[in-house]
């Protein structure tokens, strides 16, 4: 029969709704309000010194918008005001400065869009499937334009005469947080592409991402963007600080483990249908979307399947992939109703294919937790309820 | 092309932040520390999360043992089976810890500290000092036990185009592991009528169950109830104290769902006697005090408050204490406002 939300007058056709004094700053409306950042809570001792995840199995686009996007502190997030902001760069520097947030607006500024991964991502699906929901397992991620100053520009403000030789120098940054959260960066990178940014899609950082300024290292490991960022040290040497060799390295099978994995390779994930985004409609005609990234340049495609890696077909990409950001894709197809095991493939510009679990587990045995980069499968079953699975090789 | 901004760093400034210590031993203070005061400030200061003998506490980072498991299934990385360098302990320790109280101890604690954590490890014996002037001299287990980034060589050559199957890529696909079976994943509610309080719709994130959104509208409501007060405090004063319970937060947990972490929950601690929390592991002195009948009043907190360890001298509680009187008073308004 005919529908009574259209044959009815509503109560919002008729009577007023909000003012714009009723919000000065807004938002979601409140049935968006699932759409929020989530935390596993035996992951870590204590929230103060943990992660929660982006809730990208609800975001389309691009862009994560700042409120939703994860966040991981080491000690906290603090409040820091603009005011009582510094950034100091010494060490082998012609003249060593302190900056105010003031002395930075006046640098010429940047604006780019790149993605952030925690090393982490995916960290917990190492040994087997173990989190159900894109959320869960490849929510350590969000993807921003950020407008700032490039390091570049204050590492010659500076003076870099007094490093002599750059290409074995390095970077040492620090946070102006209890953990401060040291990390050497090669002087190479910081000259390339790093921003010393102070806001996001448009707006002042969040404090949970650094206010007043975080650092930006496009393409690697999230850990490295140093937020609330005080000192840029140049130095002879690396650092070699508690992040970068008791954490965030690799142990292989046989007991060694990598240093200095930076950089973050090319990745996928079917955001929907997922765990936590079931098919509700039924039959027919079917959205299957992700999103897909290389901290090593853009994507350049994306290869959905199906049937759990027997056949791939090439999903659509919403715009040409950009250097190290977030990529949509959509596969536009028709569900049969029948069980379906999803996976999508990343390609980078390098020529890199996003490798299956089975593929690095060979390569790296399984005691790693940093850099899982490989494809997931959801097992969507004919109810359209889907499920985080391994599948055979 | 030099613009001329900011200003000189001066020497005492620079001093002030340029902490960090590298493998060659730059950056270390002049000072040294022994595994027999290194006990005693490491069981003050740190067994707290990281248990008396560096073994750890619940989820809090292991600083001793593993010996030998880097090729296992679920390697023990510490101090001793894994960090290549001393530097990084001495490093972080004096940077950043303790947890929440970063930055107190003087260069010689934390040498003592290193000294101790060594000592764990059978890394050095109990008559150890370790100094500025020693400190290169210790061998760590794993230092050689790293290689750098080797992906190029080792990945980047299989993981390609070339390599990149798409039609008859294998013949069978079954099911080898589900994440239903583990079932760790958080439940999260999933009605929009929660989150007509954004505040409570976090906190109340995993009480509720997918299955049932029917019931978690009721939970929603349930909780503002419960932080009705009933005693009477200085509400502006408590959110001054509310700002300076930061510093606490990283073990007392307060409010609605509050849990005992390292420290205990203070729910209703004001004019409670002293360890009122039934299920929590308090120190000798203050279980003395709870049977003695003590009850946590506005001048016995304050002069808790002061000199935590003053007034009990075994309580776990690390925390140096408050230096400021108002700071003090704010605080234990705050607690009054949680206390119901």
């Amino acid at each position: 029969g005919p529908d009574p939300l259209i044959t009815e007058k509503q109560d919002w056709a008729m009577s007023t709704g909000a003012g714009v004094d009723e919000t000065p700053y807004g938002l979601p409306i409140k049935y968006e309000g699932d759409v929020i950042r989530r935390n596993v809570p035996w992951l870590t001792a204590d929230p103060i010194s943990s992660i929660n995840f982006t809730p990208i199995h609800a975001l389309d686009g691009t862009i994560t918008p700042q409120g939703c996007a994860f966040e991981r502190h080491h000690s906290g997030a603090i409040e820091l005001k603009k005011e009582d902001y510094r950034l100091m760069i010494n060490g082998l520097v012609d003249q060593p400065l302190v900056f105010t947030y003031e002395d930075l607006e006046r640098f010429p500024r940047v604006n780019h869009t790149y993605f952030l991964e925690c090393a982490a991502n995916t960290g917990m699906e190492w040994a087997g499937a173990q989190l159900n929901g894109s959320q869960f397992t490849h929510g350590m991620i969000h993807n921003m334009e950020y407008s700032g100053v490039t390091l570049r520009t204050l590492l010659e403000e500076a003076g870099l005469d007094a490093a002599g030789e750059l290409k074995d120098k390095w970077v040492y940054v620090e946070g102006a947080d209890a953990s401060s959260n040291g990390r050497s960066i090669p002087m190479e990178k910081a000259l390339d592409d790093c921003i010393v940014a102070f806001k996001a899609n448009g707006e002042a950082l969040r404090m949970e991402h650094g206010y007043p300024v975080r650092l930006v290292v496009p393409g690697w490991e999230g850990n490295m963007w140093v937020k609330w960022l005080r000192r840029i040290e140049v130095t002879a040497q690396a650092v070699q600080s508690r992040e970068e060799t008791s954490k965030y390295t690799d142990t292989l099978a046989d007991g060694t483990s990598r240093k200095w994995t930076w950089v973050m390779d090319a990745k996928s994930v079917v955001t929907s249908p997922s765990p936590q985004m079931p098919i509700t409609h039924g039959k027919g005609p079917l959205v299957i979307t992700g999103l897909a990234w290389s901290g090593r340049g853009a994507i350049t495609g994306v290869d959905v399947s199906k049937d759990g890696g027997k056949t791939w077909e090439k999903a659509r990409l919403a715009k040409p992939g950009e250097k190290m950001a977030l990529t949509r894709f959509y596969l536009d197809t028709e569900w049969n109703g029948e069980e379906m095991l999803l996976q999508s493939r990343a390609h980078d510009e390098t020529g890199y294919v996003q490798p299956t679990k089975a593929q690095l587990r060979e390569v790296r045995g399984e005691n790693s937790v940093y850099h899982n980069n490989c494809i997931q499968t959801w097992h969507v079953n004919t109810n359209g309820e889907a499920e985080n699975v391994e599948v055979s090789s | 092309e030099k613009l001329g901004l900011g200003r000189p760093a001066l020497p005492e400034e620079i001093a002030a932040w340029n902490l960090d210590v590298s493998p060659n031993g730059d950056g270390l203070p002049v000072g040294s520390g022994s595994v027999e005061d290194g006990e005693m400030i490491f069981s003050e200061n740190c067994a707290v999360c990281h248990g008396e003998f560096a073994e750890g506490v619940g989820n809090w980072p292991k600083l001793a043992g593993g010996d030998g498991t880097l090729a296992d299934k679920d390697p023990l990385k510490t101090v001793g089976s894994y960090w290549p360098y001393l530097s990084t302990v001495y490093d972080y320790v004096r940077r950043s810890m303790p947890f929440g109280n970063a930055q107190t101890m003087t260069d010689d604690d934390v040498y003592a500290i290193t000294a101790y954590i060594l000592y764990s490890n059978y890394i050095v014996e109990d008559d150890f000092v370790l100094s500025n002037e020693n400190f290169l001299d210790v061998e760590m287990p794993n230092a050689g036990g790293f290689v750098v980034d080797d992906r190029g060589e080792s990945e980047y050559g299989i993981f390609t185009e070339a390599n990149a199957c798409y039609h008859d890529c294998k013949d069978t696909v079954e099911i080898t592991k589900r994440a239903t079976v583990l079932d760790v994943t958080p439940e999260e509610e999933g009605t929009d009528q929660a989150a007509a309080e954004p505040a409570a719709a976090t906190e109340t994130e995993v009480a509720a169950v997918a299955e049932t959104p029917a019931e978690a509208p009721a939970a929603v409501e349930d909780a503002p109830a419960e932080v009705v007060t009933a005693m009477a405090f200085d509400a502006d004063l408590a959110a001054e104290g509310e700002k300076v319970f930061k510093k606490c937060k990283a073990c007392h947990q307060v409010g609605d769902g509050a849990k005992n972490r390292t420290g205990p929950v203070l729910n209703g601690v004001f004019g409670a006697p002293v360890a009122h929390v039934g299920d929590f592991k308090y120190s000798s002195d203050m279980m003395g005090a709870h049977d003695a009948g003590t009850v946590w009043d506005e001048a016995h907190l304050a002069e808790f408050l002061a000199k935590p360890k003053g007034v009990y001298k075994k309580t776990k509680m690390t925390f140096a204490g408050l230096k400021k009187d108002d700071e003090i008073a704010a605080v234990i308004e705050y607690l009054k406002s949680v206390s119901q």
